[in-house]
């Protein structure tokens, strides 16, 4: 890519893939704020609204946020030790990072299977309806960072030395730092208010 | 950087990664060109036919309505969903698939990178995914006329919960999140490569204005677009998953009780689609602005006048055009308090865009002006623009707005700002960077000949719409003679849609000048038009990796009849010019 022979003479100094994960970023808050616009509009005007513990299953949801956020610290830590150029230490904590992004998906199927066992299903209510979209799309996030992530230890094995491949573990781990905080928004909006 | 050397190259006179799968951003800006341009002489198609109906209710289709088939024109004659199919899609190609891409995805492509001297964009492969994102989804598009239930009809703002029931939305929906993710892709690369490409000395304060339109319009793709993004995936839900974001309690449908949960709000919709679609319409014109202002500098002779103010004007409007959007809404329902804000801001809007087309009026003052074809289309788009401006005032006030909202007036304002400019901004740039895209000229008479018949023509189309508009006629009338008022007003339409065929006529001396050009035209130096910008310092057409050495940066973009020197102009990367 062209960014190769250039990461070290941008005009601004920073990287171009920097710059487009911090853009990219920026058009995702604008799609997940859309998100939350539209629970609160809907939320709003409902006339009665059931409470998310009634409904939902708080302990597994929490359980589903600790592990998303201890992912989030094996991700820093895959990000430090290939900063240190640890490879061993790499593989270890990437590896730790896609086996909970793996079991947060695991959790919420179990989730969702029992929703579907008693027949509650996105055209139930209007709660459902956001409950299931929110939670779809931030799953398929979640999805796609842990394709990327399984990529980039895939890459590792031949270029743990290329130039490029440290900048790519940190945008990585920015981009599932930021589908961490989405769930740490979702998981009170829709679980504890 | 020397053609060999190129990282990016990897072409070995394979066909396909030279052609198809290209990296190099000249090749995507002409894919998007030509992409571009087959979809708007499409979307112009799909109006031509409806303009019959709206000139001749009822009367056959002469000469091609045998070819369409019965379930669409029985004898001829557009059935009533064929015709909102038509409505709806040619909206959506025209600003989608037309005039984006064209202004965006084909000028922004291939000449920004050049303006800034740099040898291609930030991410190139990010670049060919943008196109091979956004070509299966105008197809899509387009195929959705062949399923079972037709295209998409319910406007091209698709307003639920009729769009959610209407048949062929489906595919309307998965086709713009198509659109809408490679639009993402794209401003992401525009805006790290206006910011992390530019050539030394090539600083903010000399960049060209087009580079500036194209930056602040990429800002508003990367930030309107989203919430389309996640409109269009809940209106998809509803469809498909039969959630209920967009569909109210206790709706019925033809006497029975909607199958829909309810609770969803169909207004939330239209504050969600008109979130995007207000910048959009600065996302139309910007480009063109940019085309404009490029073309002026160089054929009067002169520095632009106020170009801090114009680049100020641009940035401001790019952030204020995501504060007017409700202007859209004042008759679906809202506190006056809301629409008395929605109000202001539009009023304050038309401000800096007033100011951009001043700065390009006062320009032309005391220039030696060469009339040359891409100039011609430069100096309409002026008062055109002016009066598709003017006339959006009475739109942006509430008062007035109440009268004529949903009338042809609307339409009228809006393909002036659009067709008549936009549109003739996009072809001045086609003529005026021509030589650099294929090393040849186009033909200056047929250019003349082009621009003058499109301009009267265009005229003749969308002035009659005003008066119809005062007049009362609404827009999307199946027949318009079924309702009484528009009877009076009925020889317009005919007028209008006679110089819409006419229009086809005009653009055929362009698509022949187009083709032969490229093989025969007259051959073109790197700088033909003598221009000062970075574009015109590489060899036309550029080879891969665009300059034979990097260019450096020595002054602003619009170095004109400087006193003192020998020519009257002094290009950007000439140290002692």
């Amino acid at each position: 890519m062209s960014s190769a022979s250039h990461s070290n003479e941008t005009s601004t100094g920073i990287p171009h893939g920097k710059l487009g994960i911090w853009l990219f970023l920026a058009s995702e808050i604008m799609l997940f704020a859309t998100l939350f616009t539209t629970y609160i509009v809907l939320r709003v005007a409902a006339p009665q609204w059931p409470r998310g513990w009634d409904v939902l299953n708080v302990p597994l949801a929490t359980l589903n946020t600790f592990i998303l956020i201890t992912s989030s610290v094996t991700m820093v830590m895959a990000y430090a030790k290939a900063y240190m150029k640890d490879r061993a230490g790499f593989n270890k904590y990437m590896l730790l990072t896609l086996a909970f992004g793996g079991a947060f998906l695991v959790v919420k199927s179990f989730e969702y299977g029992a929703k579907f066992s008693h027949h509650l299903y996105p055209s139930t209510s209007i709660f459902f309806s956001i409950y299931y979209v929110t939670t779809g799309l931030h799953c398929l996030h979640v999805i796609g960072g842990l394709v990327v992530n399984a990529w980039l230890l895939w890459w590792a094995k031949e270029n743990f030395e290329h130039p490029l491949f440290v900048g790519r573990v940190e945008y990585s781990g920015l981009y599932w730092h930021f589908v961490d905080v989405v769930w740490i928004f979702l998981f009170p909006a829709l679980y504890l208010l | 950087m020397s053609a060999k050397n190129h990282h990016n190259d990897g072409h070995h006179g394979d066909f396909w990664s030279t052609y198809v799968f290209s990296l190099d951003h000249k090749v995507i800006g002409l894919q998007y060109f030509f992409a571009s341009m087959v979809f708007l002489l499409f979307g112009f198609s799909l109006i031509m036919l409806l303009r019959w109906q709206w000139a001749f209710p009822m009367k056959p289709i002469p000469l091609i309505g045998w070819l369409l088939p019965e379930s669409l024109a029985p004898g001829g004659v557009m059935v009533p969903e064929f015709f909102n199919q038509i409505g709806a899609m040619h909206g959506t190609i025209m600003v989608f698939l037309g005039i984006v891409p064209l202004g965006v995805g084909a000028f922004g492509n291939y000449v920004l990178p050049l303006q800034i001297g740099a040898p291609d964009m930030a991410f190139p492969r990010l670049n060919m995914m943008s196109f091979w994102t956004f070509l299966p989804g105008g197809l899509l598009m387009l195929c959705s006329f062949f399923l079972p239930g037709g295209a998409a009809q319910s406007g091209w703002t698709s307003y639920p919960p009729l769009s959610v029931i209407n048949p062929g939305q489906t595919m309307w929906l998965v086709s713009m999140v198509l659109i809408i993710t490679s639009s993402l892709l794209g401003s992401i690369n525009f805006i790290v490569t206006t910011l992390n490409m530019r050539a030394p000395g090539m600083t903010l304060a000399r960049m060209p204005i087009f580079v500036w339109g194209q930056f602040v319009t990429a800002v508003l793709l990367l930030l309107a677009f989203p919430p389309l993004e996640a409109a269009a995936i809940l209106q998809l839900a509803d469809r498909v998953l039969h959630t209920s974001f967009f569909m109210p309690s206790g709706l019925v449908i033809s006497g029975e009780v909607a199958k829909w949960a309810g609770g969803g709000q169909p207004l939330l919709w239209q504050h969600l689609f008109w979130f995007l679609a207000h910048p959009e319409v600065y996302v139309l014109i910007l480009p063109a602005m940019g085309i404009v202002a490029e073309i002026i500098a160089n054929n009067t002779r002169k520095p632009l006048h106020g170009y801090k103010e114009i680049v100020g004007s641009m940035v401001f409007i790019g952030v204020l055009s995501f504060m007017v959007w409700a202007h859209h809404m004042f008759l679906s329902g809202m506190s006056p308090k809301i629409s008395n804000f929605f109000l202001v801001t539009t009023l304050i809007i038309s401000v800096p865009s007033v100011a951009v087309l001043t700065c390009l009026v006062f320009s032309l003052k005391g220039g030696s002006i060469r009339f040359t074809t891409p100039m011609l289309f430069a100096l309409a788009f002026l008062p055109m623009f002016g009066i598709g401006g003017l006339t959006g005032l009475p739109l942006g006030l509430t008062v007035t707005d109440i009268y004529l909202h949903d009338t042809l007036y609307v339409i009228g304002h809006f393909h002036y700002v659009v067709v008549t400019g936009s549109l003739l901004a996009l072809f001045a740039g086609v003529y005026f960077w021509f030589p650099k895209w294929f090393g040849r000229h186009m033909n200056d008479a047929l250019g003349k000949v082009h621009f003058w018949t499109t301009l009267i023509c265009m005229n003749g189309i969308f002035f009659p719409m005003f008066i119809q508009g005062l007049a009362g006629v609404q827009r999307r009338l199946y027949d318009p003679t079924a309702q009484l008022h528009n009877v009076s007003t009925q020889g317009m339409n005919v007028v209008s849609s006679t110089f819409a065929w006419l229009l086809f006529l005009a653009q055929l001396p362009f698509i022949w000048n187009f083709f032969y050009s490229i093989f025969k035209g007259r051959k073109a130096e790197s700088n033909p038009w003598e221009a000062t910008t970075l574009d015109w310092a590489c060899p036309s057409p550029p080879p891969h990796g665009n300059f034979d050495k990097p260019p450096k940066c020595y002054r602003g973009p619009y170095e004109y009849s400087v006193p003192g020197k020998k020519t009257d102009w002094s290009p950007q990367h000439v140290e002692a010019a």
